[in-house]
């Protein structure tokens, strides 16, 4: 089995999550920007944590033989703060052209609020002046169909961008749709208690087609699973999914989306 | 996979997630004091399970989540509770 990692808050994961993703088949590790599950007091602390996903993460990813990517921006939870925002997004320019560096995410909703969707404006702007990929994220629970609503509007009425160019992540049987029927691709997170379980993002691949979706397993600092995406595979594999239908959602897909980035490579070479 | 299959592969699941919302609706019962607008916000999702169709899911999720459409003034806090309130 091979498969891409495309959505992992690898700072806040240990070292024996690399060898198991590796021995698990990972060909590559890719890291939003996310909120570190308290507000930083300041740009500078984001420009530290731009460093550590730039420059230090992908140095430890890299003892284990993977590759590791990051996408780049202030979290929606932080997104409250206009002057704060405008800050911060005034320092993403200068990591833009670093090795592993993808585009512009997580980015998107959390509360939905006039101040987040300001600041979301300001981050589809800057992707769309730079060229950049954007990776979406969208709020949870009972504020994830509204805000889907509103990020599909905003990103709908941006024709710099491409919807191609654009993931939308954490979908749900509600707002898969919203996403797909859009053109944007769209990620499925598989979480233990809330978002999307293996079985439910196997049935949303049968109803919808694997054209452009995928899995991630969004690990964080909060309850997740860093194998989540192999085992779907399993589960699918118990459903009767063939070989090749696992290898396309789990790591052609997000090799075709990702690769629209040219610094995006993987490792081919698995334990 | 046929209908067998599915009961075959998932149902000691979804029987064991049932007797935990069971469980779960005991143990509120059971509990002193009020319940918040989540519990009739879920028990008025539950009612999508009785329905025919194969969109209970999409329903369900629907039926739990804020309906509205213009943006709120200010977010006053970063979590979300599984519920909206006006949908109880």
């Amino acid at each position: 089995m091979r498969f891409i990692e495309p959505h992992a808050h690898m700072v806040s994961r240990v070292t024996d999550d690399y060898s198991a993703l590796l021995l698990s088949g990972c060909a590559a590790v890719c890291e939003p920007a996310f909120w570190a599950g308290f507000d930083r007091s300041s740009s500078q602390g984001f420009y530290d944590y731009f460093c550590q996903l730039t420059e230090h993460e992908p140095k430890r990813a890299g003892k284990f033989g993977l590759p590791h990517y990051c996408w780049l921006c202030i979290n929606p939870k932080e997104s409250e703060d206009v002057r704060l925002a405008q800050e911060v997004l005034s320092l993403i320019p200068n990591f833009l052209n670093r090795p592993n560096v993808l585009g512009i995410g997580e980015i998107g909703l959390n509360k939905n609020s006039r101040n987040e969707l300001r600041v979301l404006e300001m981050h589809v702007d800057l992707a769309a002046r730079h060229g950049q990929l954007v990776l979406v994220h969208t709020p949870h629970l009972e504020d994830k169909l509204k805000g889907t609503r509103l990020i599909r509007d905003v990103l709908k009425n941006e024709p710099r961008i491409k919807p191609e160019r654009i993931i939308i992540d954490h979908v749900e049987e509600h707002t898969v749709e919203l996403a797909l029927d859009a053109g944007f691709w769209a990620g499925m997170t598989l979480y233990p208690d809330s978002k999307c379980t293996s079985a439910r993002a196997i049935d949303m691949v049968d109803r919808y087609g694997a054209e452009r979706l995928w899995v991630n397993s969004a690990c964080d600092w909060g309850v997740s699973v860093p194998l989540a995406v192999p085992r779907t595979a399993l589960e699918m594999r118990k459903r009767g999914h063939s070989a090749q239908a696992i290898d396309r959602l789990i790591y052609v897909n997000p090799l075709r989306f990702l690769s629209q980035c040219p610094k995006f490579k993987v490792n081919d070479e698995h334990p | 996979m046929t209908k067998q299959q599915v009961l075959d592969l998932y149902f000691m699941e979804a029987r064991a997630k049932l007797i935990d919302l069971a469980a779960f609706l005991d143990r509120v019962e059971r509990a002193p004091g009020e319940a918040d607008f989540r519990l009739a916000a879920l028990r008025k999702a539950m009612t999508q399970l009785g329905h025919p169709g194969s969109e209970r899911a999409r329903k369900v999720l629907l039926s739990l989540s804020d309906p509205t459409t213009q943006p709120i003034l200010a977010a006053t806090t970063k979590a979300a509770c599984g519920a909206f309130p006006a949908a109880s």
